[in-house]
């Protein structure tokens, strides 16, 4: 069954702020294999210009993923998250995650396709801090597997 | 940088301890991830990487080139094959490339990135914008 196509523009409310550690970053930057010292050491990363530790630039989706929740979740839109597969992924940065962030995601649905018996959903997080700075947009394309 | 220029191609080895140490870090928790039970159930020929996992592997090589940590602009991938890491000491690798294929009017390089397992590409329309100098 298809996508309600209704749907594209509807955004969501502000998720509840994410506040990034500085263990946390160290934690991603030793799993994607990230050895610059701007991501463990809170001196050289101040010493480039940076408030604290700059979280790699994959890091942002360890937020948006738990935030895009509200919409492969939202029963009215009816996703079967079984049958999802990433399909695309894209960041636009304002400025790099850092420690001590705290940040909130707005998702929004900006397309959805139907072709060839699968559904394609595009969402948009616009991440910023609590006080409203910009952060990052990241988009994500979910391809939702027809059955049979 | 200049148009043309190619980064060196890096190699990454992806073994089964990679995907559990991403799967932590990342919150991605999806079974397809570390159970061939699973895995095989949904169609999938065993246990795959984290699309995101490749995509940041992608991005260290490129970030390592930029030698900045932050010089990231913009960043997109398209996960086109999955990536299957057999359950042995040795996984897999995943070659990642690089070339620089022009400048934005505010300077910054536009990079485009391929990524290989096996000689085939897993990710296709990978392409990075990044400050320079």
């Amino acid at each position: 069954m298809s996508l309600d196509p209704s749907f594209v523009g509807r955004t969501y409310p502000p998720t509840p702020s994410y506040e990034v550690g500085r263990e946390k970053i160290r934690e991603f930057a030793a799993a994607v294999g990230a050895v610059h010292a701007a991501h463990t050491d809170p001196a050289a990363a101040r010493a480039l210009g940076h408030p604290d530790l700059v979280a790699p630039p994959t890091f942002p989706f360890v937020v948006t993923m738990k935030a895009s929740e509200q919409i492969i979740a939202d029963p009215a839109l009816g996703i079967d998250y079984s049958r999802v597969v990433h399909g695309d992924q894209r960041f636009r940065y304002t400025r790099p995650v850092y420690a001590g962030d705290r940040l909130t995601c707005v998702c929004a649905v900006e397309d959805i396709t139907s072709r060839g018996g699968h559904d394609f959903v595009t969402t948009r997080t616009e991440v910023s801090t609590e006080d409203g700075e910009p952060v990052v947009t990241v988009w994500s394309k979910l391809v939702v597997r027809g059955e049979g | 940088m200049e148009i043309g220029d190619k980064l060196t191609p890096h190699t990454f080895r992806v073994t089964r301890a990679d995907l559990v140490r991403y799967a932590g870090a990342s919150g991605d928790f999806n079974p397809i991830h570390w159970s061939d039970r699973i895995a095989t159930k949904v169609g999938l020929p065993g246990v795959i990487a984290h699309g995101m996992y490749t995509m940041a592997l992608a991005g260290q090589a490129v970030l390592a080139w930029a030698g900045d940590p932050a010089a990231v602009v913009e960043y997109g991938v398209r996960f086109t094959k999955p990536v299957v890491v057999p359950d042995d000491d040795e996984g897999t690798e995943v070659v990642v490339g690089a070339v620089v294929k022009g400048f934005t009017e505010q300077g910054h390089a536009q990079l485009e990135i391929t990524a290989t397992c096996g000689g085939e590409k897993v990710l296709g329309q990978a392409r990075a914008v990044i400050r320079v100098g």
